[in-house]
């Protein structure tokens, strides 16, 4: 408990101070999408990871919560916070209602109707053109203000996505020490068992699909609103495959692992800039690898890592 | 206590289970035997909701439980065991009898996610509570191990730990004693003498005929899908059409 404690303070510390060396500048801008895709990913880690259930529809919750609050606040005038509450509570209600009779479907089948439930959402995008301005877009989102102060530049904006992100990941935290998150658990280990334990399975995954809607509705508020323009490409189906990329690669089952999966997928196209055309390989490449050697994610992969080159010390730590 | 009335189950064409109706008297030990493929885990898991019957009724305490989830059946009472060992592989040894707390603790996603103080009190209840079913069972050192790790006996006493957790009325327990050696065995029978002493009912199906003989109160014999004899041990062993089903005509 108390070293859980600890590692919380230690990485919002990482958190305050990683943007100051970097001035402000392109690479703030990127730290922001981390912040962004950190919450996706822990809200599909905590349905994938913990309850075991597979959702390749996530892109659809983050476009419905951008959709919703740029809509809200360009056409109809709302103010934004009460139009990102408002969002996320009705993208909940929406994942409630289709996750009943979906969640009910398992492996592949659930795999792909989720899959089916991205595409129906992102070709309303693309075709209520009056509402969300269709495949041009919707532009002019203000961006989101307290008082007399505006959340205009990347280094205002990456704080402001940022403590969403960390106060997503200490109730995740919270959650998955908790009787619920052992009930998650549970049905992922055994569901057969669990309900003979008395968990209701059925309701629990629903919840936890809602709340994982939620947070991707808040993070897609936030987005519309530090984008200030956003198109019906921002939540495509490769939106969702990168996100479930994410929790794979950062550590299924771990609320860090999901920031860490983040953080690598969205520093890495940009680093990879610089093999040009030839980018998409080492991408591959390096997906690849970290699935063989890494299965565990990075979050459990580099510490064993460590420890194989360090075996001295590891042995202290096993 | 648990009265069954007529089961039938079939899987397509194939009949498992046909007019099975028996009661297990409250405060009793029964025991469920016969050869394999009678269907005795089938009746199990007709009885915990794992699938429904076919026709036929499932009572617990008199009240029609046949349409109810097994996650309702287990809040009623009924719990059990598994033949194979179903424990929460990943989560240690306590959290897996914390899991069977669940149905006495109600904290939900809000509490949990803002640690409310009842949660956390809760919390420590519960805990507090595990352990005690641990060292019921004698396995109160191993609490932090990760349950996918233990060996098969040690699995055993956990996953009967964590449905005593439960506080179940009728505790049902698929071979027990599969995979055991004689001194786990010997344990076992004094550790399920001791649940029936704290008043609950027990039912389990079992091949190790010292094993029924020297704790069962009444036995139930299936054979190939149907009901053979009712009785007391000393009745069973006695009866030949029982003999015939396990060793066969002269």
């Amino acid at each position: 408990m108390k070293s859980d404690k600890l590692k919380f303070l230690v990485f919002c510390l990482l958190v305050i101070v990683a943007p100051l060396p970097l001035a402000g500048g392109y690479l703030t801008n990127v730290l922001i999408f981390v912040g962004i895709n950190g919450m996706l990913a822990l809200g599909l880690n905590l349905l994938l990871g913990y309850a075991g259930q597979i959702s390749l529809g996530q892109a659809a919750f983050f476009g419905l919560g951008a959709y919703g609050s740029g809509v809200l606040t360009t056409q109809f005038a709302m103010n934004p916070w009460l139009a990102m509450l408002l969002v996320a509570v009705c993208v909940a209600a929406f994942a409630f209602a289709v996750g009943f009779p979906v969640l009910r479907l398992k492996g592949h089948y659930l795999a792909m109707a989720t899959l089916g439930v991205g595409i129906i959402v992102h070709i309303a995008f693309n075709e209520t053109i009056d509402l969300t301005g269709g495949p041009s877009g919707l532009s002019a989102i203000p961006n989101l203000s307290v008082g007399s102060f505006i959340f205009d530049t990347d280094l205002k904006n990456y704080y402001l996505v940022w403590g969403f992100a960390l106060v997503a990941i200490l109730l995740s935290l919270n959650l998955v020490n908790s009787r619920v998150g052992r009930g998650l658990r549970a049905i992922h280990d055994s569901e057969v068992a669990a309900r003979v334990m008395g968990v209701n399975a059925r309701l629990m995954k629903v919840q936890v699909f809602t709340l994982s809607a939620f947070i991707s509705a808040i993070a897609g508020s936030l987005y519309c609103h530090v984008m200030t323009f956003i198109s019906p490409s921002s939540f495509g189906f490769h939106v969702s495959v990168e996100l479930l990329t994410m929790v794979v690669i950062g550590g299924l089952g771990s609320v860090y692992g999901s920031i860490l999966g983040a953080l690598l997928l969205t520093l890495l196209p940009e680093i990879l800039r610089a093999f040009q055309d030839y980018d998409i390989i080492f991408y591959g490449l390096l997906l690849i690898s970290m699935t063989i050697y890494m299965p565990g994610g990075l979050v459990r992969g580099i510490p064993s890592l460590f420890r194989r080159l360090l075996p001295s010390r590891g042995s202290q730590h096993a | 206590m648990l009265k069954l009335t007529g089961i039938g189950k079939r899987f397509g064409g194939l009949t498992a289970l046909e007019g099975i109706s028996f009661n297990v008297a409250k405060g009793s030990i029964t025991g469920i035997i016969g050869p394999n493929g009678a269907g005795k885990t089938t009746l199990f898991n007709v009885a915990t909701g794992i699938y429904p019957p076919s026709e036929g009724a499932v009572l617990l305490d008199g009240r029609d439980i046949s349409a109810l989830p097994s996650e309702s059946r287990a809040r009623l009472g009924l719990v059990r065991t598994f033949q194979n060992i179903e424990l929460f592989g990943k989560m240690t040894v306590l959290e897996n009898v914390m899991v069977g707390l669940h149905t006495q603790s109600s904290s939900g996603i809000f509490s949990c996610a803002f640690r409310m103080p009842w949660q956390m009190s809760e919390e420590r209840r519960i805990r507090e509570k595990a352990k005690e079913w641990l060292a019921f069972v004698g396995i109160p050192e191993l609490e932090d191990v990760e349950a996918g790790t233990l060996s098969f006996g040690k699995g055993r006493l956990l996953e009967i730990a964590r449905a005593m957790a439960l506080e179940p009325k009728l505790l049902l327990m698929d071979e027990p004693a599969a995979g055991l050696n004689s001194r786990e065995t010997a344990e076992l029978a004094e550790l399920i003498k001791r649940i029936r002493d704290l008043g609950v009912t027990v039912a389990l199906v079992e091949h190790d005929m010292d094993l029924v003989m020297d704790i069962c109160d009444a036995l139930v014999v299936l054979n190939l899908g149907t009901m053979l004899a009712e009785g007391t041990p000393r009745e069973i062993q006695d009866n030949q059409a029982v003999v015939t089903a396990y060793l066969g005509e002269e």
